[in-house]
């Protein structure tokens, strides 16, 4: 039977599962806690939360696969104008580690144009295998010629572990190749690791806009697979005497058919650093007062090469678009500094940027909640602070 | 032309506050709201029938207080309205939502174009649309910013990219997923409060849609969650007040190392 239970004679009547509910689907019927079958969606945390292990989550076991079959651990490369973006090398250095962990091989999928010589870049970096798929059909990326070449390559290898970027791309692609291969995908991971003992993947990533994180296993379909959010894990470093294999991979030209057609890519030069990309974000908010105001941000960013950012109030009253929104609505971003400037720190706008390495707030309210989050806050007149700051690492770059 | 729209109803999180004490969610008083997302979805289906004619049918699947949900989408301009409710259903992980969500699709038979938001703002996936497009063998173009054209047998998208966006044209039937900068979402009319208080919602349980019960729910969800905590908080840092010179004298000392290589 599946379903949810309390156990009666466990259950206590400590409500640490009302408190871990997320659907508030669990009340109080004298000293026992009860289930409200109308809102519980069977997420499981309570039983998590229970120390008394009274809750019981049952669930009907699916196999139907040989799952012992799956070897090895692969990465989808990412390839943006025949360029190898960076969210691949940082899939290819932890691939590398959970490979060595299992004991398996690193392979790597690469498709595109003209990529042999990408492809043993990706041998330096860590790969022991590379399934090349070049076709001009291949050049851009499209939802459906991808899917079908992946599914078809993780069907023919099976590895266990597939990882993908967690980018516009990789979300709308492997979305697709995970239902084709009836099998799980975990979105945005921010943490991988290794159960040995049950050779489980276990993906750690952040729900609720980062104010719950999950770990999720799957346990029963194989690949694994995850998308692995962008600058969270560490490049692999290139290694030039690194021996691999490039393996070259045709496929007829009706699996390479795309029932979407680009007839046109444009790039938009507005602001020249990519936000998700940046190693440095300076953002601005309702603090600014005025669109015009957005030029000392621009300035601090220009002298630090960092990106723009802004949050959804500035956005919303038009001084900025869209594009540079960072939150829940907008962009999720990690870079090594977030400076906020005149940004009270809304926890929309927290979602998207709590996990930079460093956070620096400059704001006027002393209780701004932004303060609760920054590694170094300072309490003053933005239009004052921030262009001495730009000013100051100015004189330092000379 | 017949439009979808599927939409999700999450924990409104615009009211959410952090118990600074245990720096958890504090979900009293949360009250639950369409997907932030999929508002912009409903819009941009309710346009698109303004533009081609036709109707546009919410979907929703849930236990029974989406209702709600479906309630306030046909007071925003949606036609019909479908509820898939059934115990059945719980736990589904986002393969066995795009699964049932799709069968659901099915049974409707005639539909030219499904809309979806970007992504659900509890879940965070971004997952269930090119789901729903790959259980019906359908095109599908995520991060729509603007439709240029649409008619009954194809539509002109653009396609939000990191650098800028990418021009499509896509066959129909196609899955669209759609952000925040394709539209403002209207107010509901009164009239349609109105029309939507009374309308009939059809409920769909799980023996009405011809799905297969290894691919619904908890036993047809390939994921597991075994573990849920909060993260560490993020400890508030050195706060510095003063003369402007010296803060900013000593932000740069303690930030020196981050910046070296700029130097």
């Amino acid at each position: 039977m599946t379903g949810i239970e309390i156990l009666s004679d466990k259950c206590v009547g400590c409500k640490a599962c009302l408190k871990a509910c997320p659907y508030d689907a669990i009340y109080m019927q004298g000293k026992l806690a009860v289930i409200d079958e109308a809102k519980c969606t069977l997420c499981g945390a309570c039983v998590q939360a229970c120390k008394f292990d009274a809750i019981i989550l049952r669930k009907e076991e699916e196999t139907q696969k040989d799952i012992s079959e799956y070897k090895g651990v692969c990465v989808i490369a990412e390839q943006k104008k025949g360029i190898i973006q960076s969210v691949t090398y940082e899939l290819l250095g932890k691939g590398r580690e959970l490979a060595d962990r299992l004991n398996v091989e690193l392979s790597c999928i690469l498709m595109g144009h003209n990529m042999e010589e990408s492809a043993h870049e990706l041998i330096f970096r860590g790969a022991d295998k590379v399934y090349l798929v070049d076709s001009e059909k291949l050049t851009h990326y499209q939802d459906e010629p991808y899917t079908r070449v992946i599914t078809e390559l993780i069907n023919e290898y099976k590895p266990e572990i597939v990882l993908c970027g967690a980018t516009s791309i990789g979300r709308s692609l492997i979305s697709r190749v995970a239902i084709n291969l009836r099998t799980g995908l975990t979105a945005d991971c921010t943490g991988l690791d290794i159960d040995e003992e049950r050779r489980l993947l276990l993906q750690t990533r952040p729900a609720f806009g980062g104010n719950i994180m999950a770990t999720i296993i799957c346990p029963n379909h194989r690949p694994q697979m995850s998308t692995v959010r962008h600058k969270v894990m560490k490049e692999a470093e290139v290694d030039k005497t690194r021996k691999g294999e490039v393996i070259k991979k045709t496929f007829p030209d009706k699996l390479l058919a795309s029932r979407t057609k680009i007839l046109k890519a444009v790039e938009e030069e507005t602001e020249k650093i990519n936000l998700t990309e940046a190693d440095f974000i300076v953002s601005g908010g309702r603090g600014l007062g005025c669109p015009e105001n957005f030029s000392v941000i621009r300035e601090l960013a220009g002298t630090l090469n960092a990106a723009v950012g802004a949050s959804r109030a500035a956005v919303d009253a038009d001084w900025i678009s869209y594009a540079h929104q960072v939150g829940q609505t907008g962009k999720t971003v990690c870079p090594k500094i977030y400076i906020a400037c005149g940004i009270s720190g809304q926890i929309q706008h927290l979602a998207g940027m709590s996990s930079s390495d460093i956070i620096i707030a400059i704001n006027k309210d002393p209780d701004a909640p932004i303060f609760k989050v920054a590694t170094y806050g300072i309490v003053g007149d933005l239009f004052q602070i921030v262009p001495a700051l730009a000013k100051k690492i100015k004189e330092l770059t000379r | 032309m017949n439009i979808v729209v599927c939409i999700k109803q999450v924990p409104d999180t615009t009211n959410v506050r952090i118990d600074p004490n245990t720096n958890t969610l504090i979900r009293e008083g949360v009250e639950s709201v369409i997907n932030p997302f999929d508002m912009y979805a409903i819009e941009e289906a309710v346009r698109t029938k303004e533009k081609t004619g036709g109707k546009v049918i919410v979907i929703s699947m849930g236990p029974p207080q989406v209702e709600t949900a479906l309630r306030e989408a046909l007071s925003l301009g949606c036609d019909e309205a479908i509820l898939l409710s059934d115990r059945a259903f719980a736990g589904s992980d986002t393969w066995a939502t795009s699964y049932t969500l799709a069968m659901a699709i099915k049974k409707i038979k005639d539909f030219n174009v499904i809309f979806c938001g970007k992504q659900a703002s509890d879940g965070d996936t971004a997952q269930v649309g090119p789901g729903i497009s790959a259980h019906l063998d359908i095109p599908q173009v995520t991060y729509v910013k603007k439709i240029e054209k649409i008619d009954e047998k194809s539509a002109i998208v653009y396609r939000m990219t990191e650098e800028g966006y990418d021009v499509i044209e896509t066959p129909l039937p196609v899955v669209l997923t759609v952000v925040k900068e394709i539209n403002t979402p209207r107010i509901p009319s009164l009239k349609g409060k109105m029309t939507a208080k009374k309308a009939q919602i059809l409920a769909w349980k799980a023996q009405d849609l011809n799905v297969n019960d290894k691919f619904i729910g908890l036993n047809g969800s390939p994921t597991q969650v075994v573990k849920i905590f909060t993260p560490s908080p993020r400890s508030g840092g050195e706060i510095f007040q003063g003369e402007t010179d010296e803060v900013v004298v000593k932000l740069i000392d303690r930030i020196k190392d981050e910046l070296k290589p700029k130097f």
